[in-house]
């Protein structure tokens, strides 16, 4: 019963973990259903929106004003800062390349990458920000089920809440509103859209809004976990491997992704790694994503395409 | 009118099918090369400006020379064959460590055999192209998945090898010899029995590497294969029709293109770096010789040397620029404002002229042709 | 060469030969139970109304779509699956209903990609370039050369194809496929969208390339004009089934095809 217990242990920190992937994969799918645009900048937005809120917050706190009220201005400053992002990529990035292909708009926002991750250091530091928005301590649980217990971070769990409200939310509102419903059509087709008059700048940037403000969020648990650094950027690469095992258009198969990245590379670090070595997690995600490309072309979850000429 | 190639008439294919067919092109070509062979070593011998220290040569010529050189393999990747890479750092790393083993002597045990394989040191020129040879293997098996993957899926397969290899070299501690930190020293610069040592010569032996790596790259790009590789690139189903392998047309741009990714790696450990740890060939380089091949310009050789030039000397400028108009700005100021401006400039390059830097040379050319008649 | 007259056709060898295929893609039949034959030298047109599957038929004659049965006997072989290159080694050459030329590349480079097959030099070879591939690269530029006479195209022979005026690009790609010294060749819609004096170029070059070089044709064409007078025999299909087959006369009075075309009573 132990080792079960061990590896229950293993799995479920796995899968919390997990759920913070999907909230960085989160923000790709919702662009890349919008606009058929790979957004690279994805990391580097939860980046921002982290340095944006930590350094506001401590801003504030040293002014002397009350916690709470800090954290609620300091999440709008946060908030204001990925619209502004959002108008200025869907402006002078994106706007000027409507439909030209995918692999020029993934370079193109490979730039916007850099540019924020450029702009966000100069306008906010870059040092290590500390982040204190969720508890952080372990608590065991299932302690009836196993001798012992269970640990688990309260962290991963409020990660996990969050995720799923995330995931609700956008689903309803992908499959509901209007704008939901016009959004999957600027993706199908950029000109199609146009011309039967979905504003298509304004689509952008609303979507670019709403990724900017799921990269917020993720940088709240995130920028906990780790406090808030250049090194969350590397969250933007750990997501592609989920993307393509969830697919790039669904919202479940994006966190379906992240639980079986999180939980795969927790257990092949605790179960492979003294055998190979430690640090596997560095790119266990990604060889399993290659595995996953080589079976099926299309990803897990992708639709099969039908090729024309 | 200083550019007119009026009045130069071919009699010949072979003379239209030339590497230069302008002659103005072959004789600017003809210069550099004079310059960069004989002009360049003499000012330095004679420590004449601005070559009085070996600084030039050190810092900014030898790693333009091998960044140049691997935007070359790069390019023929990217920007010939249309294949993202994001892996570009790992094959260089896969280069310079394999160099190093071959350099070195390679002892692997067999236990099962029971004995050990063990191949002697070789020589410096073998164990470098040995590194290259290395690169290119692994580049076709990593070369693979792009048969059946498209696309953005190609860039995680890339991104897959950089990550497993920086992994490898980290923890696999044959690679560095068991050295305790994990950082490794070139062998001597022996080039059967020429010692590479001072910054002239460590200089003119890359510019060798890169001018006889150049043409072969011209050489292969403009001819039958360049052409499978041109049209995969364009419309692979139509290329398909035509009666061109996929398979063989993408694995030879993996190859040769990881072959000279390879080579690069190799001379920027042995002559740039002369010791090294695994974070020299990080994803960083990877997006490095992308952006390059991105600012050059996709699909040229020429915007290989400029994109090289460029991302080397913009940190530079953004340095002492400021410093000498009297506005000290701090070492992270400008490394943030480098990220900037790159950023910037590739989606400039990208909105306004996707073929870089070297579309916008040839553009030039055009106005020269007529000038100074606007048509 | 002389072109086989009419009466030699309808009595001339059988080149390709498709019995009984059907495709289908998820559930949505594109063809059932087509057959047909192309005679050596014949220009044999496939017309129908749109979403018939005729360029359905002319991907499975590819090998760009496997069909899911039936049987393609060319050559007098019948043929395995195949990939598509397989079937341009075997003298298949092809154009497209939407231009499919590589865009980044001049006219010159399109065409001489036909000769790719042709060539032979290895990779060590063409990095050194002087010598033996330079030779190559001659002779074969020699070829497409008069290749570009033919299209008089030679105005625009270092020109990016991606630029060119939409009939000018129609004319490449068929210079392109003749580059491959086809025997079967497939032209998917080679008028679509040309203006009259482009269509009677083009119905030139089709007529030259039947009669001096002797290759055999498979033409897709909405312009029924262009149809009757070029062609030798015609197959009709609608939803994916073969509705007529016979000489463009016998087929414009078929009660089936002017149903299919202007629709029927009901």
């Amino acid at each position: 019963m132990i080792a079960f217990g061990q590896f229950t242990e293993v799995l479920l920190g796995g899968l919390l973990a997990g759920f913070l992937y999907s909230l960085v994969a989160l923000g790709f799918v919702l662009i890349f259903k919008a606009s058929g645009v790979f957004n690279f900048a994805q990391g580097a937005m939860v980046l921002l929106a982290g340095l944006a809120l930590v350094r506001s917050l401590d801003f504030l706190v040293a002014k002397g004003f009350p916690y709470w009220i800090a954290v609620v201005i300091a999440l709008l400053f946060a908030a204001a800062i990925m619209a502004l992002t959002a108008w200025v990529i869907e402006r002078f990035v994106l706007g000027p390349l409507v439909n030209q292909d995918g692999l020029t708009l993934f370079m193109a926002t490979i730039g916007a990458t850099f540019i924020i991750e450029g702009a966000a250091q100069m306008a906010f530091g870059s040092d290590v920000y500390p982040l204190r928005l969720f508890p952080t301590d372990a608590i065991f649980m299932f302690e009836n089920t196993f001798p012992g217990g269970i640990l688990v971070n309260k962290l991963d769990l409020w990660g996990a809440a969050i995720a799923a409200v995330l995931v609700a939310g956008l689903a309803v509102f992908f499959q509901y509103t209007k704008t939901g419903r016009a959004l999957r059509a600027v993706a199908d087709d950029h000109a199609a859209a146009q011309s039967v008059g979905i504003p298509i700048s304004w689509i952008w940037f609303v979507v670019w809004l709403v990724a900017g403000l799921v990269a917020l969020v993720a940088a709240t648990v995130w920028g906990t976990k780790l406090s808030v650094q250049f090194s969350i950027t590397f969250l933007a690469l750990k997501a592609l491997p989920v993307l393509i095992i969830g697919g790039f258009t669904s919202v479940p198969g994006a966190v379906i992704g992240g639980l079986l990245i999180g939980a795969g590379e927790k257990i092949a670090e605790a179960y492979l790694g003294p055998y190979i070595g430690g640090g596997i997690e560095y790119w266990f995600a990604y060889v399993l994503a290659l595995l996953v490309l080589l079976v099926r072309p299309q990803g897990m979850f992708g639709e099969r395409i039908i090729e024309r000429v | 009118m200083l550019y007119r190639e009026v009045g130069q008439f071919k009699t010949t294919y072979a003379a239209d099918m030339a590497m230069f067919p302008i002659r103005q092109d072959r004789v600017a070509l003809w210069l550099v090369l004079l310059v960069a062979f004989v002009g360049i070593p003499m000012l330095s011998a004679n420590q004449i400006w601005p070559f009085g220290s070996d600084y030039l040569l050190r810092a900014i010529l030898m790693p333009f020379l091998i960044l140049a050189l691997a935007a070359i393999g790069v390019n023929i990747l990217v920007g010939y064959c249309g294949q993202i890479s994001l892996g570009s750092g790992a094959f260089m790393a896969i280069g310079a460590y394999s160099a190093y083993k071959f350099g070195t002597g390679v002892s692997f045990p067999l236990p099962f055999a029971g004995f050990d394989v063990s191949i002697p040191p070789l020589p410096m020129l073998f164990s470098i192209l040995l590194g290259g040879l290395m690169a290119a293997f692994v580049g076709i098996l990593f070369g693979i998945p792009s048969l059946r993957i498209k696309g953005l899926y190609l860039a995680v397969a890339t991104l897959a090898a950089q990550f497993f290899f920086d992994w490898v070299f980290i923890r696999v501690k044959w690679f560095t010899n068991y050295t305790p930190s994990g950082s490794v020293n070139a062998p001597e610069l022996n080039f059967f029995g020429f010692l590479v040592n001072s910054s002239i010569e460590k200089y003119l032996l890359c510019l060798i590497f890169v001018t006889v790596f150049a043409f072969i790259a011209k050489n292969l790009v403009r001819g039958n294969l360049g052409r499978q590789w041109r049209a995969i690139r364009d419309m692979d189903i139509a290329a398909e029709l035509m009666g061109i392998r996929p398979l063989y047309a993408k694995l030879t741009a993996f190859a040769v293109s990881s072959f000279i990714v390879g080579v690069a790696g190799a001379l920027w450990a042995f002559i740039y770096l002369g010791s090294w740890e695994p974070l020299a060939f990080s994803i960083d380089r990877s997006f490095q010789l992308l952006f390059m091949v991105i600012i050059g310009g996709l699909g040229s050789i020429l915007g290989s040397f400029l994109g090289a030039a460029f991302i080397l000397i913009l940190p530079i400028m953004l340095d002492q620029v400021p410093h000498a108009l009297g506005v000290p700005i701090s070492v992270e100021t400008v490394s943030h404002l480098v990220f900037i401006v790159t950023g910037s400039l590739i989606c400039y390059l990208l909105i306004v002229e996707p073929h870089g830097f070297a579309q916008l040379w040839s553009t030039a050319k055009e106005k020269l042709r007529l000038w100074p008649y606007p048509y | 060469m002389r072109a086989p007259s009419g009466g030699e056709i309808a009595s001339g060898e059988v080149l390709l030969a498709v019995e009984n295929i059907s495709l289908s893609f998820g559930g949505i039949k594109a063809l059932s139970n087509v057959s047909f034959d192309i005679r050596k030298g014949e220009v044999r047109a496939i017309i129908g109304p749109n979403g018939a599957g005729k360029t359905s038929m002319l991907n499975v004659v590819n090998g760009f779509y496997h069909p899911d049965e039936g049987r393609i006997t060319y050559r007098r072989q019948t043929r395995h699956r195949m990939k598509p290159y397989e079937a341009a080694a075997s003298g298949i050459a092809r154009t497209f209903q939407n231009v499919a030329l590589f865009k980044g590349m001049s006219t010159l480079d399109n065409i001489m990609t036909g000769r790719t097959l042709k060539m032979r030099k290895g990779v060590l070879s063409q990095m050194i370039y002087w010598g033996a591939s330079q030779k190559e690269e001659i002779e074969h530029r020699e070829f497409v050369e008069r290749i570009i006479d033919f299209l008089e195209i030679e105005h625009i022979r270092k020109a990016p194809v991606g630029k060119l005026p939409y009939g000018l690009q129609k004319r490449v790609e068929l210079g392109r496929a003749l580059a491959m010294e086809p025997e079967l060749l497939l032209l998917d819609e080679p008028m679509a969208g040309m203006n009259l004096e482009e269509k009677l170029d083009m119905c030139r070059f089709i007529l030259t390339v039947k009669d001096s070089f002797n290759t055999t044709i498979a033409l897709i064409e909405h312009d029924m004009g262009v149809v009757m007078d070029l062609s030798d025999r015609v197959v009709v299909l609608d939803h994916g089934q073969k509705i007529a087959d016979g000489t463009p006369a016998e087929v414009q009075g078929n009660k089936a095809v002017i149903d299919a075309y202007l629709g029927v009573a009901h």
